[in-house]
């Protein structure tokens, strides 16, 4: 169970809809037979969460392969 | 892959094989590694490593026979390794404290009869097993002849020692005078019996009679013999020695009723099967002792020792990138990856290296035992499929992109204009329409005009990425669809432009008649102005063959004769032909792992300085890719006004650019050669720097991908906005995977600023 992915509060991106800033909330990942809960910016109004670029190539890559090859 | 499988497959990597020496051993000393240790100066490993396989080290290191010396691969080179004054030099330093492990007493017990080395060795080797041992000797001491040999050989206190071990380990002595009328009385109380003809008492009671080889059985009743002379009738140390152990496992057998013959092929001298190449390796001569009879000083030993080839095999891993990089060889690889299908919970550890063999080919051309890894890969893959443990990822893209060339905006199947029938369908294959389609309009106005007017046109893919990646259900369901299609156009010759495209049609539909494009132009009259306003090619290229034609002369040769007329000066690479090697492509190699696939592309673009001439659409790009300045062979024969004097110079075709060319050579194929001007949607401009294309392709995303989702983004107004520069930033998950893209909106289409992927789902529970 990863809970942290290393991110913090995000500063540059809004929710274009609601006009609001991200904060941090819980949301699930899943990939093949692995689920996670992690914190991920989103939009406190409408939900919408953000997975930045690091985090996509980096930490969410390496369990993508790991889960692969269970 | 079952059991029995792995053996066979196994079975062709010879690695692990004994070298020379070893396998001349009588008692398969570890010269290999001894002497290496020598060479290091580690004299206490060196001692351990005798100490494994020499009965007494302290006595038959001083005194072997090393027949090994005569096998030595060094032999023609400078001489055999001197292993005998080795050997020497290590018992002659002091010996480390070695660990004996208790064994376990068992109930039966052994007569030995004799005293000499052979008995001693046969002795030695019950009481390690765990038996009672008796020892009859007429003589005062055990050691018998050994007693007569000068100090300088062997001195009498070591003798002393070496033989304090039988004592330890329990050996009842008993003095006695035996003949033949006391066979039967020993064979009577004793489970089995050991005559050591070296000895007089021995001797005597074997009555002449001579052992059997291999299981030194001197009938069927439980008597084994050894320790019997040359055909000198010299005694050899180590053949004694080797006698005795070998007659001891015999007794065992015996006791325990099992086969005395199963499983011993290998036991003794015998011939090795290991290859050492030893092609580039120097004479140097052997190191003679300054102080001669004394033997060597440390420095010696250590020089000659240095001598030492250390044989082994690894053939393979010096022509291939991708086996050296998991530092193994083919025969631990076999096995990790039959573990690895074994794997029901847990971590399949070796899929990618599964993944990453580029199916090349060319390891079984370079193995003395043809080990054919693509074999074994592509084995593994489809079980793989087969089960459902394909990750995902390692070939989902080259899949979608198949798919794509097996649907509409580029699946083509017509007549040549104003005929209903086909006599000939030129076939480029996705790479080529992907790379350079203006080559294939004009390669096909070529054929009709030089080749026979009723030549038919097929654009479709021939199926090796699902072949490659192990799918067997996609690439029987490609297979038929290309069969349906010949047949539709009448079953006519298929002219094909790639070697994986005739790979394929060879593999898997056999029936049709395939011909290389390069067989048929090479019969042709080229164009007349082919190759002209080409300076580049009056400098000689490097040819690089591609790894699907290996196995086919007859399309190199017409290749290299196409080149000479074009004036083509030609430099064959070291490895080129049946030896050529993978661009990295093949295999789906770059798709599972592009960092291996840049090493293999490393290799071969460093091999000449020259510019490389390829005649595969793939090979090309692949090579150029790396940064090697790499011409198609149609460059030369359709030069294009627009690339430029230098074809080699011309850029990598991307990703994005390869689809939308292949789609793009359908709507002008249609609109020049059938004149049906087919309509053509208004797409939004995409505006990408350089950098961030190449970031694109690296990442395996495509202008639609994009497209579709800044439409969705825009649509459902689920975007995000940067409150640095305005940027937006939406996301999209079409089937596998989500794409992030960002973007602003320009005139006419949109900006692309970056764009990534990640294949993990957001799920929001409570939104
Ligand atoms: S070439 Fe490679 S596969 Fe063949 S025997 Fe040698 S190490 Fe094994
Ligand atoms: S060179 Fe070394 S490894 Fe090879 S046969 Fe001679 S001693 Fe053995
Ligand atoms: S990449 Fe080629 S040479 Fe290397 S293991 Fe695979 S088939 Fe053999
Ligand atoms: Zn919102």
């Amino acid at each position: 169970m990863i809970t942290n992915l290393g991110i913090g509060e995000n500063t540059e991106w809004k929710c274009f809809s609601c006009d609001a800033l991200l904060k941090l909330d819980k949301v699930r990942i899943d990939y093949m037979n692995g689920s996670f809960t992690v914190e991920l910016p989103c939009c406190p109004e409408c939900g919408m969460a953000l997975v930045p670029e690091e985090i996509a190539l980096g930490k969410m890559l390496e369990v993508e392969k790991l889960l692969e090859d269970k | 892959m079952d059991q029995k499988t792995l053996r066979q497959m196994e079975k062709h990597c010879i690695q692990e094989e004994a070298p020379a020496c070893r396998s001349a051993c009588p008692l398969h000393v570890d010269v290999r590694t001894f002497v290496l240790q020598v060479g290091k100066g580690k004299w206490n490993d060196a001692w351990k490593t005798l100490n494994k396989t020499l009965p007494f080290p302290g006595i038959l290191g001083r005194i072997c026979d090393h027949p090994c010396e005569d096998s030595c691969l060094r032999s023609t080179l400078g001489g055999g390794i001197r292993m005998g004054e080795l050997e020497k030099t290590c018992v002659n330093q002091p010996k480390p404290r070695i660990r004996v492990i208790p064994i376990p007493k068992k109930s039966e017990s052994m007569a030995v009869v004799g005293e000499s080395l052979s008995s001693l060795v046969a002795a030695l080797e019950l009481l390690r097993k765990g038996y009672d041992v008796t020892l009859f000797s007429s003589l005062d001491k055990l050691g018998g002849s050994l007693w007569a040999l000068p100090d300088e050989t062997l001195p009498k206190d070591v003798l002393e020692k070496e033989l304090v071990i039988l004592h330890t380990l329990g050996l009842k002595v008993e003095k006695k005078k035996m003949g033949k009328g006391l066979l039967a009385p020993l064979q009577e109380a004793f489970s089995a019996v050991y005559l050591g003809l070296d000895s007089p008492n021995g001797a005597r009671m074997a009555q002449e009679k001579k052992p059997l080889d291999k299981t030194f059985a001197l009938g069927n009743d439980g008597v084994f013999a050894g320790g019997t002379c040359d055909e000198h009738g010299h005694l050899s140390p180590v053949h004694q020695s080797f006698q005795g152990r070998a007659a001891a496992l015999s007794m065992e057998r015996f006791t325990q009723k099992v086969s005395l013959v199963e499983g011993r092929r290998d036991e003794g001298p015998h011939p090795t099967r290991l290859f050492t190449n030893i092609e580039e390796i120097e004479p140097l001569p052997g190191v003679l002792p300054v102080h001669g009879e004394k033997g060597y000083t440390i420095d010696e030993a250590r020089a000659e020792a240095k001598r030492c080839i250390q044989c082994q095999c690894l053939e393979c891993l010096k022509v291939c990138p991708y086996l050296d990089y998991y530092k193994g060889y083919p025969k631990r690889y076999a096995r990790e990856i039959y573990n690895n299908a074994a794997i029901v919970m847990g971590n399949h550890t070796a899929n990618l290296m599964v993944n990453t063999c580029s199916l090349c080919g060319l390891c079984r051309e370079i193995c003395p035992e043809n080990f054919s890894m693509a074999d074994l890969c592509l084995d593994a893959r489809r079980d793989l499929v087969q089960r459902d443990k394909m990750p995902p990822s390692a070939h989902e893209f080259a899949l979608q992109d198949m798919a794509f060339s097996n649907s509409e905006p580029f699946l083509l199947a017509r007549h040549a204009p104003n005929r209903e029938t086909s006599r000939c369908v030129f076939f480029p294959g996705c790479q080529l329409s992907g790379s350079n389609p203006e080559h294939v309009i004009q390669t096909y106005s070529f054929l009709r005009n030089n080749w026979a007017e009723d030549t038919g046109l097929m654009l479709q893919c021939c199926a090796a990425p699902a072949h490659w990646s192990g799918n067997e259900a996609k690439t029987k369901e490609a297979m038929s669809l290309l069969e349906k299609n010949w047949q539709k156009m009448g079953e006519p010759r298929m002219i094909l432009a790639c070697s994986s495209c005739l790979d394929m049609f060879r593999r898997y539909l056999p029936r049709i008649d395939v011909i290389s494009l390069w067989q048929v132009m090479d019969r042709c009259e080229l164009p007349v102005d082919a190759a002209k306003p080409v300076d580049a090619a009056k400098n000689p290229m490097a040819l690089h063959d591609p790894c699907t034609s290996r196995h086919d002369p007859q399309l190199q040769e017409a290749v290299r004769r196409i080149a000479a007329t074009l004036g083509i000066p030609i430099q064959e690479l070291e490895f080129s032909r049946e030896k050529t090697e993978c661009c990295g492509f093949g295999g789906l190699m770059e798709n599972a792992n592009p960092a291996l696939a840049q090493k293999q592309l490393e290799r071969r673009t460093a091999e000449s300085d020259l510019d490389y001439l390829a005649y595969c659409a793939m090979c090309r790009e692949s090579l150029k890719g790396a940064g090697k300045p790499t011409a198609h062979l149609l460059d030369f024969i359709f030069p294009q006004a627009t690339v430029g004097a230098d074809p080699a110079a011309r850029v990598k075709t991307g990703l994005s650019d390869s689809r939308e060319n292949r789609a793009r050579l359908k709507r002008d194929l249609l609109d020049q050669v059938w004149n049906e001007t087919p309509e053509t949607g208004t797409e939004s401009m995409l505006h990408i720097l350089p950098e961030v294309q190449a970031t694109l392709d690296q990442r395996r995303i495509l202008h639609s991908d994009i497209r579709e989702t800044i439409a969705h983004g825009e649509e459902t107004g689920h975007k995000m906005q940067s409150q640095v520069n305005g940027h937006f930033l939406a996301s999209h998950r079409p089937l596998m995977v989500t794409f992030w893209v960002e973007y602003s909106l320009a005139e006419n289409g949109y900006h692309i600023y970056n764009s990534y992927c990640h294949r993990m789902q957001i799920i929001r529970e409570n939104p």
